[in-house]
């Protein structure tokens, strides 16, 4: 019972791992993949003394199949997208949320367990709470977050007659502070649980692994220096001066053969 | 109807560290042990791919799947308590390792005033210094008896540390296993700040091996990578100790434990006197179980431990209307909010470098190490810089007025991602009459059994140390050479929200004094002779330290006494 017999892929992963077995760290033979890690990734960073190739960058025309929408209607993707970028916007210091795919993130995010409050206790019943004690609502992560954004729209509508997207950037940013400080007036949603959480939802979509559909080209780590996952910092930890790295994402760890 | 099984010495319930290190040294000893974890199995390949913010620190994937068991709280009894429907506070371990999976290595051993405080608080300052429903307590074993206890964790675990230790924290008679961390340049600023000060800093003593070890038990480990994964990961290299890869392989390799996943126990099973067994769920196929045992060790965490006394009628609840009983007593926290950020703009600092452990602290007013005389508080906080690996989403650092979004947001807070060092203060938390863990009357758990609820608040106990500890943490951040610095020196109501600390304590306090404690200072329970409770379940109140340290040397005496009363039998104290 204590350990289910692994299936066929895990034995061909089984086998990669093996593959990569006998690195030494520190005198310690390293089972497995990490061993392999190891070695690659010090390679990696003695490499980066010579200002490596620009990585191939997709053009901005060029189609990416991997990118299109899970949950999101069309109207919602784009004032997602719109509101995004004024929480983050793009500056002399790098793209903003728009750029990095926030907007996919948050997408892919309300289409996964966490969209579904999967792993969160919703059994009833449900009380108004004290500020101490947290979000209490039946409703869903997805739901307030489409929800939030079909009201900006209302509300942006009733204010500018105007939908999100269209108004200028200040008007933008005055419908974010009515929803984040609960002035909306409008009663279709909880404004500033659905504006904490989607400012939350920017944030890890600009920082998230790229593998998440956001942090596009880890251009949201490369504006804080961020060195993303590199497998060992050892030599580094003592150094006085600022050690800037080219960050690793974890598809790079997946380049093993 | 579920099925008996044949009747075994030992079941442990739960196979985290307590849990690990009893089925180590009881199997070495030749006796047969069951181990029933809730959780799937784990092992260092499955961290592989761990060095993912998102995915573990933001969605919290090693922990325990809300969805089927929380907790229910509320500040006061007044209040009524709901169900902690999503992760904030505090992050419950699950599966094989428990939370001793993803902890972040600062090993700690509690000061020998911790396990005395009621009797030095009263010889130094007179009863009087002890406010009204202020329930601290001596322990019923002094620091000198749970010596060699620490001793072996420290070289089990291969903890490394500086060889001599400050003179205000407690003796050790034999020196950490392994050499200390690496310093950083943070900990260099911080431990020159504090020593011109006239204070004691020292390299924190970790977890994450600095050197290949071979442990006593012949567990060979790698040095720490400093890659900046610990809390809430877990180690793909095993450098950082944790059951998994210390105590449960030796376990293993007897032949003698038996080690069940996703054995969810839902009941003790005794006779008022003592324990016959266990019944347990096994989730994936529902299949119910009794699992009867000479001896049944209860080693999950805190809510876990209390929880199933309760749910089991075993031992006598606590009532803090009338102060008496015994189980959910004591629930402590620890009290964070006292801290300054250091900014500097001439220079950038390797933050997303570190571990979990990596650090340096000070305890010149931790405990009873300073005066109170004058102060509105008791105990104190360890003090100290640390360089965990910050990681860009949950790490937005921006100075004091700065909006929450926008342009200008994103300017501070990209320009200060590698700029702000911080000093902060662990504060203890001392236990109130009115802080205890008891069953929720309302909201249950996936199988229809009730949750564990808290009830739990910042007392004036708790802001008048923080505002003490945090102008202590200025003093030192202000020597740092920092362009500007900031304090952060109020604490308010307890919130559930925000993260704070996953240092819960108490509920099956240990003691001397049988009607008002859980255990003897074996971790045997007064009420039940055959049963064993063990974790900091057991602390009375909780210091200014990481919790595991006292944890670890707990379980190994708590092996210790099972093999004393498997031998013998009958209380043993």
């Amino acid at each position: 019972m204590a350990n289910d017999k692994p299936n066929q892929p895990q034995d061909e992963s089984r086998r990669r791992f093996l593959k990569y077995s006998g690195t030494a760290l520190g005198g310690v033979v390293l089972g497995g993949v990490i061993g392999g890690l190891v070695g690659s990734n010090l390679n990696k960073t003695t490499e980066e003394e010579t200002p490596a190739p620009a990585a191939k960058q997709p053009a901005a025309d060029a189609k990416d199949y991997n990118q299109a929408l899970m949950f999101f209607n069309q109207d919602q993707f784009l004032t997602a997208e719109a509101a995004a970028e004024r929480l983050f916007p793009k500056d002399d210091l790098g793209p903003g949320a728009k750029e990095l795919g926030v907007a996919f993130f948050i997408d892919h995010q309300m289409a996964s367990a966490f969209g579904t409050n999967s792993r969160d206790y919703m059994q009833p019943p449900y009380y108004k709470a004290e500020a101490t004690q947290g979000y209490q609502l039946v409703f869903k992560r997805r739901e307030l977050i489409a929800l939030g954004l079909d009201a900006m729209n209302k509300y942006s509508t009733a204010k500018y007659k105007k939908l999100f997207v269209e108004i200028a950037p200040e008007e933008q940013d005055a419908v974010l502070t009515a929803f984040e400080t609960d002035k909306t007036e409008i009663k279709d949603v909880p404004a500033s649980n659905f504006f904490a959480m989607f400012l939350n939802l920017t944030l890890e979509g600009a920082y998230a692994d790229p593998l998440y559909g956001g942090n596009r080209n880890m251009a949201g780590w490369k504006m804080r220096n961020f060195p993303g996952n590199q497998m060992s910092y050892t030599e580094y930890i003592e150094k006085e001066e600022f050690v800037k790295l080219e960050p690793l994402s974890l598809h790079d760890h997946l380049e093993l053969g | 109807m579920a099925t008996k099984l044949p009747k075994v010495p030992v079941v442990i319930v739960g196979m985290g560290w307590v849990g690990g290190i009893i089925a180590a040294e009881l199997t070495k000893a030749g006796i047969s042990v069951v181990g029933l974890e809730r959780g799937k199995s784990r092992d260092t390949q499955d961290y592989y791919h761990v060095h993912d913010e998102l995915r573990y620190a933001s969605r919290y994937e090693l922990m325990q799947d809300l969805s089927k068991e929380t907790v229910s709280f509320r500040n006061t009894m007044k209040m009524r308590a709901l169900p902690m429907r999503t992760y904030g506070s505090f992050l419950l371990g699950e599966g094989l390792g428990g939370a001793g999976v993803h902890w972040n290595g600062q090993y700690y051993r509690f000061l020998p005033y911790d396990f005395e405080i009621r009797s030095k608080t009263v010889e130094r300052y007179g009863k009087k210094k002890i406010p009204e429903n202020m329930t601290i307590r001596d322990w019923g074993i002094t620091y000198d008896e749970l010596e060699p206890y620490f001793v072996k964790y420290e070289q089990m675990a291969g903890i490394s540390g500086e060889k001599e230790v400050p003179s205000n924290i407690g003796k050790m008679s034999t020196p950490f296993a392994t050499a200390p961390m690496k310093k950083s340049p943070g900990m260099k600023l911080f431990e020159d700040a504090a020593k011109k000060l006239g204070y004691h800093p020292y390299v924190i003593p970790s977890a994450n091996l600095t050197e290949v070890y071979k442990n006593p038990d012949g567990i060979e480990r790698a040095p720490c990578q400093y890659c900046g994964y610990c809390e809430r990961f877990g180690c793909e290299y095993g450098a950082k100790a944790d059951p998994v890869v210390t105590v449960l392989p030796v376990a293993k390799q007897t032949g003698k434990l038996d080690l069940r996943m996703h054995s969810n126990v839902t009941q003790i099973i005794h006779d008022g006197k003592k324990a016959t067994g266990v019944t347990y769920v096994h989730t994936p196929t529902g299949e119910e179980y009794t699992q009867p045992a000479d001896v049944v060790i209860l080693a999950g965490y805190l809510f876990t431990n209390v929880r199933l006394l309760l749910l089991s009628k075993l031992g006598r609840p606590y009532d803090p209307e009338t102060d008496t009983g015994a189980v959910g007593r004591n629930y402590a926290y620890q009290v964070n909010g006292a801290s300054t950020s250091a900014f500097y703009e001439d220079r950038e600092f390797n933050l997303a470098m570190g571990a979990g452990a990596l650090g340096s602290s000070i305890d010149d007013f931790n405990g009873d190490n300073f005066d109170h005389t004058d102060l509105k508080f008791l105990h104190g906080a360890n003090i100290r810089f640390t360089q965990t690996g910050l990681r860009p989403i949950q790490y937005q650092p921006v100075p004091a007025g700065t909006p929450k979004w926008g342009a200008e947001f994103k300017k501070a807070s990209v320009h200060n991602s590698n700029r702000v060092l911080s000093v902060t203060g662990q504060g203890a938390s001392m236990p109130n009459r009115y802080h205890f863990l008891d069953l929720d009357p309302e909201y249950k758990d996936a199988f229809g059994m009730p949750l564990i609820r808290m009830t739990f608040d910042f007392e004036d106990q708790d802001r008048e140390l923080v505002k003490f500890i945090a102008q202590k943490t200025k003093d030192i951040a202000d020597q740092m050479g920092a362009t500007k610095t900031e304090v952060h020196d109020s604490i308010k109501q307890y919130n559930i929200v925000p993260y704070q600390s996953t240092h819960n304590t108490g509920g099956t306090i240990m003691g001397s004094d049988p009607k008002t404690s859980v255990v003897n200072n074996y971790l045997q329970m007064w009420d039940a002779e055959n049963v064993f409770i063990c974790g900091a379940s057991n602390f009375p109140h909780n210091s200014g330290y990481n919790p595991t340290a006292t944890v670890g040397a707990l379980a190994y005496r708590t092996a210790e006494g099972i093999q004393k009363y498997l031998d013998k039998g009958g209380s043993l104290v």
